[in-house]
């Protein structure tokens, strides 16, 4: 059991691994100070992030209602959400390109007040969005229903009102979710490649630029930006699952 | 004043039924039943938690029975408490009384008052995951209090205490309904019932069986059920008081009668019983090492499922439960006079 457990793990560090071994310091250096590469990294985040904030903010309530409403077809909307998930992330960009365009409803409308998503940071984000959204609401739905509902229940007893109550009660005691299911939005929206490079090869996110530099000049130049990558992911994730823990201790 | 009238509500295996009842101002009011009654569902729906299918809610002649939970001021403390686990006591106490208008300093001092009521003055800053079940109970009064309801609703409140926290929080609940307080209190315990209640309501199956002043339904069972499940006969209000000897208290029960206990604290007040097998009965007056001895004068005979019951006038109205045989041979007849006797111990004490 534990020699066949401990083979799995081999094969999800030993790539990563090696990757760093083979990557020397010399190339580390001078991809660091590629502008290209710095930008790309930088791009990918606050995108990502932005995207990451701006959907929680509808996906939140979204999942407070899924925890706690029965409704018609309730079943059917689960399995939409889940939906991106398990379809071909090339797919999603392409649909996403459809629904995004200049020729479409949402592109036209945004192009009149000066927005063109395609080839543009909030393209981007939306295709991120797309594919990492299930994420979010799956784990802010799974923090609301672990809140009792006698808990909200007592503070409406209490005299409070329902909008109240959600922001006393249930969010607070479902933030651990939320927040956990934040940072995995984020992280696989950040990871994205597939949606991404349909809706906007430019500007280039760091997973295009890594494709890129692979097409181009071969693995030996696609490495170290890589590892830069990696490492950065790494640093965020572990910084924000330490804050979150802090919340959470604070509580 | 509280009216509920016709209130029905049915679930897939559970229905309550044509429930009315009133609840005049400063009542302290039982709701008495076993597990599976019904009686938590009415608080709930009382509280605006459930929606009956059937009847209505008056509290101060509105009807109340479509308002909202958070505009009816009916203050329900949870059988689970339903304490907020990310605030602290003083959080938890200052929930209704935000967004109130109040300032900080008047907070404060709202919530020092209540929580020296409820004695957790000192616990105000910690969270309640530190707290025992004791003081997680006085929390959630005090919170509850807080709101200054109209009427204060308890579901359970004493059954997850060991035996002296429920003597002091009996104390409390008293204190407050004392102050004016009305309070409907859900049980399955007759003894808190006795010791606490003016009025009280029995409920079997989703109806209530009988309803009225708490010395009625106890002394007069209307049906064999209540009987049964109100079980001692015997319970007056009392003062107790210390006498010369050590071992022993007085319990006041009126003017002019008073029984030797052994239990219970001095200048307190509460209720005390006598478990009508534990009387003895005699023609004469006999040397026992009973200390209560009275002499009284028949009222009633009733024959009863275990035996008989005989009601003794002694000033109060006492039931000894006897056998057939011993009637016989005491010769006891209604107007006869009679010798009765019991231990101090036998005498139980809730304050």
């Amino acid at each position: 059991m534990i020699f066949l457990g401990g083979l799995v793990l081999l094969f999800i560090i030993a790539p990563l691994i090696g990757m760093f071994i083979h990557t020397t310091p010399n190339d580390l250096f001078s991809t660091i100070n590629d502008n290209q590469v710095a930008g790309s990294i930088w791009l990918t985040l606050w995108v990502s992030f932005a995207g990451t904030f701006v959907f929680s903010i509808f996906s939140i309530p979204l999942a407070y209602l899924l925890a706690r409403k029965k409704f018609l077809m309730k079943q059917l909307v689960l399995g939409i959400i889940d939906l991106p998930v398990v379809i071909p992330h090339a797919a999603a960009g392409i649909a996403i390109l459809g629904f995004l365009s200049r020729d479409s409803v949402v592109g036209s409308a945004a192009a009149t007040v000066g927005l063109n998503f395609i080839g543009n940071p909030a393209g981007i984000a939306a295709a991120m969005a797309f594919v990492s959204l299930p994420f979010l609401i799956n784990a802010a739905r799974d923090g609301f229903e672990a809140v009792p509902e006698r808990l909200e229940k007592a503070a409406l007893n209490l005299g409070a009102s329902p909008a109240r109550v959600f922001f006393t009660i249930s969010l607070p005691l479902a933030w651990r979710s939320i927040i956990s299911g934040f940072i995995m939005m984020f992280a696989r929206g950040m990871s994205e490649f597939g949606a991404v490079v349909i809706v906007a090869y430019y500007p280039m996110v760091t997973s295009v630029l890594i494709y890129e530099r692979f097409g181009a000049f071969g693995l030996k130049y696609a490495r170290p930006v890589s590892v830069i990558f990696i490492t950065v992911s790494l640093l965020f994730f572990i910084i924000l699952r330490l804050l979150s823990k802090q919340k959470n201790a604070g509580n | 004043m509280l009216e509920i009238k016709n209130i029905s509500k049915h679930f897939n295996e559970f229905s309550i039924k044509d429930i009315s009842f009133t609840v005049n101002p400063s009542d302290y009011f039982v709701l008495l039943g076993v597990s599976g009654a019904g009686k938590s569902i009415l608080l709930e729906i009382i509280a605006g938690l459930i929606h009956p299918d059937k009847g209505n809610i008056y509290l101060n002649n509105a009807n109340i029975t479509n308002q909202r939970i958070q505009d009816r001021k009916l203050g329900l403390v949870f059988q689970d408490l339903a304490v907020f686990p990310h605030m602290t006591v003083f959080e938890n106490i200052a929930y209704p009384l935000k967004n109130k208008g109040f300032s900080k300093e008047e907070l404060k001092n709202k919530i020092e008052k209540l929580a020296e009521t409820t004695n957790i003055k000192h616990l105000l800053k910690r969270y309640p995951g530190t707290l025992s079940g004791g003081e997680l109970q006085r929390t959630v009064l005090s919170r509850t209090l807080a709101l200054e309801p109209e009427i204060l609703l308890l579901d359970e409140p004493l059954s997850s205490l060991d035996v002296q926290l429920k003597r002091e929080m009996r104390s409390l609940l008293r204190k407050i309904n004392n102050k004016g307080q009305t309070i409907i209190h859900v049980t399955h315990d007759y003894e808190e019932a006795i010791s606490l209640s003016n009025r009280v309501a029995v409920m079997h199956n989703g109806t209530i069986v009988q309803e009225g002043k708490t010395d009625d339904v106890f002394h007069h069972p209307k049906s064999d059920f209540v009987a049964e499940f109100v079980g001692i006969k015997n319970f007056f209000h009392a003062k107790l008081f210390s006498n010369e000897s050590e071992k022993y208290k007085t319990a006041q029960i009126s003017d002019k009668v008073s029984f030797f206990i052994s239990t219970g604290c001095a200048d307190c007040e509460g209720a005390v019983m006598i478990g009508a097998n534990e009387i003895f009965l005699s023609n004469a007056e006999i040397d026992s090492t009973a200390l209560n001895n009275f002499k009284g004068k028949v009222k009633e005979i009733i024959p009863s499922r275990t035996g008989i019951d005989v009601v003794i006038d002694i000033g109060v109205d006492i039931i000894a439960e006897i056998t057939r045989s011993s009637l016989e041979k005491l010769n006891i007849t209604e107007g006869s006079e009679i010798c009765l006797s019991f231990k101090a111990t036998s005498v139980k004490f809730n304050e």
